[in-house]
């Protein structure tokens, strides 16, 4: 399911955009420690194309797309 | 272009690798993405029926095997395939889309020639790390992972049958079409497969006993020209593979030659009222879009069609070059009243102006027209524009608009801005 979050992201020097935290809607934060890979992707799980932050977020990995101005996540179905 | 360039065979400089990208099912496949719910299920995108504009204009794979048609009525798919899901066009999405697929092409080469919002050619021929086979399929696979959708490529050594090559396999394939193989590919299949060949054409040239691409390409030129005129030479360039049109730049501005508006209205025209508050809007945002683009006109033409889909179109030259809104208008609203009596109610009309010069050529005062009423119809535009930019289309109106905002309530300059450009 297509989730959009809140996100805290800062530009670098460089210009590069790199998100720092996701704010979930329950008003948990998390930080993201590390970003291994940043390329243009599609979600065919959520539904949309952009640009994919593989995040490590607790050292889980976890896809985060920047989708024009918006950030999105796949997240599970509210049972 | 000059059309001899197309086709002339001693005018033929070399082969060139050219790839011709076309986005299979493009508007349904980008809502199936955006929709995972309704991905394994016959969607297809169609304009609103309320407002008579529900035609299918694209579908996914699963409602094509249902025979679902592009340009087909809503009511004529559900009849072929009843739990057919329709959904509305997002064309601001489908533009998004057509820019990121171009981001890929431009990795690749700078000589990309849009073809509509889902195709483009692109001339890979000095790109010497990659063949244009190995191009091509990182192009659809980058496609598929980056953008979510699949790509047919034609891969070939001219614009025409790298073109042929794209619509021979669907979805989501590449065909290569080489000197050794186009005459077993693209001599065999019926002529109506090649670019340019209509259903008037095909006809045409069934009478005189032509109905594959290779029955062109063997048939003599002078008898094509006998039959089609100058069309006929180029059809018989075209089956030949002497095809030597180059694929523009994609910085290179494309030459705009025509600025039209036209729309089907929410319930039919029946008095010339109706046609003139709709003929209105449409020359507002033709004229604007000229001013925009510093244009002037000298030639107005309109598109007819009645509730019947019969349809026809004429134009006038005017007496001089302007963007002046009220003279385009008065000139559409004429040629109207001079060429259809309301003989039955319309369905749709479109307003185009052509034959352009920059407004910022000199021109010449009239001695017999009021030049004062001209100068303030020329502020009154820059004003009402400027207005219009600020506050929004619907802030200034002319009063006959007021009488049926069911005509004239829609804007025709923002609300559809998608305009294909033609291969000639």
């Amino acid at each position: 399911m297509k989730q959009y979050v809140k996100v805290n992201a800062t530009f670098d020097c460089d210009g590069n955009l790199l998100p720092e935290y996701i704010c979930w809607d329950n008003g948990k934060r998390y930080q993201i420690d590390r970003i291994t890979d940043i390329r243009y992707a599609a979600s065919l799980k959520a539904g949309g194309a952009g640009i994919r932050y593989t995040c490590i977020i607790m050292g889980r990995e976890r896809f985060l797309f920047l989708e024009e101005n918006r950030w999105f996540v796949d997240a599970k179905e509210k049972p | 272009m000059n059309i001899n360039s197309a086709v002339d065979k001693n005018k033929y400089k070399k082969d060139r690798v050219i790839l011709h990208s076309d986005c299979n099912g493009f508007y349904a496949s980008v809502e199936c993405l955006y929709n995972p719910k309704i991905r394994n299920k016959p969607v297809a995108v169609s304009g609103n029926a309320e407002n008579r504009h529900g035609i299918i204009l694209a579908k996914n794979e699963i409602a094509k095997k249902y025979g679902i048609k592009t340009g087909e009525a809503i009511w004529q798919a559900k009849q072929k395939c009843p739990e057919v899901i329709t959904v509305p066009p997002h064309f601001e999405l489908y533009k998004r889309f057509s820019k990121m697929a171009r981001r890929i092409y431009s990795d690749y080469t700078d000589m990309i020639e849009p073809f509509g919002l889902d195709e483009a050619w692109l001339d890979v021929t000095q790109n010497t790390d990659k063949s244009g086979t190995e191009i091509a399929f990182e192009i659809n696979r980058r496609v598929k992972e980056e953008l979510g959708i699949t790509v047919s490529i034609g891969v070939s050594f001219n614009k025409i049958f790298a073109k042929f090559g794209s619509d021979y396999k669907k979805p989501d394939a590449i065909t290569n079409i080489t000197r050794d193989n186009y005459k077993k590919i693209i001599w065999n299949a019926p002529a109506e497969d090649l670019l340019y060949v209509g259903k008037a054409t095909k006809k045409k040239l069934h009478n005189i006993g032509i109905y594959t691409i290779g029955d062109i390409a063997n048939s003599s030129v002078e008898l094509l020209r006998a039959q089609l005129g100058k069309w006929g030479e180029l059809i018989y360039g075209f089956a030949n593979g002497y095809d030597s049109s180059p694929v523009s730049h994609m910085n290179e501005n494309s030459e705009v030659k025509s600025i039209g508006n036209s729309t089907t209205t929410p319930r039919d025209m029946k008095t010339y009222e109706d046609v003139k508050m709709v003929m209105y809007v449409l020359c507002d945002s033709v004229c604007r879009r000229m001013r925009e683009q510093g244009f002037m006109a000298h030639t107005v033409g309109i598109s007819v069609r009645d509730n019947e889909l019969c349809s026809f179109i004429r134009q006038c030259t005017l007496d001089d070059f302007t963007n002046v809104t009220k003279e385009i208008t008065n000139a559409a609203i004429n040629l109207f009243v001079k060429n259809y009596k309301m003989q039955r109610p319309l369905r749709s009309i479109g307003v185009s102006v052509t034959d352009f010069v920059h407004d910022d050529v000199p021109r010449q005062m009239s001695l017999l027209n009021n030049e004062e009423k001209m100068l303030r119809n020329i502020q009154l535009d820059k004003t009402i524009d400027r207005l219009k930019k600020r506050f929004g289309n619907y802030i200034i109106r002319p009063a006959v608009l007021l009488g049926d905002s069911g005509l004239s309530a829609f804007n025709p300059k923002d609300d559809h801005t998608i305009h294909p450009i033609g291969y000639l």
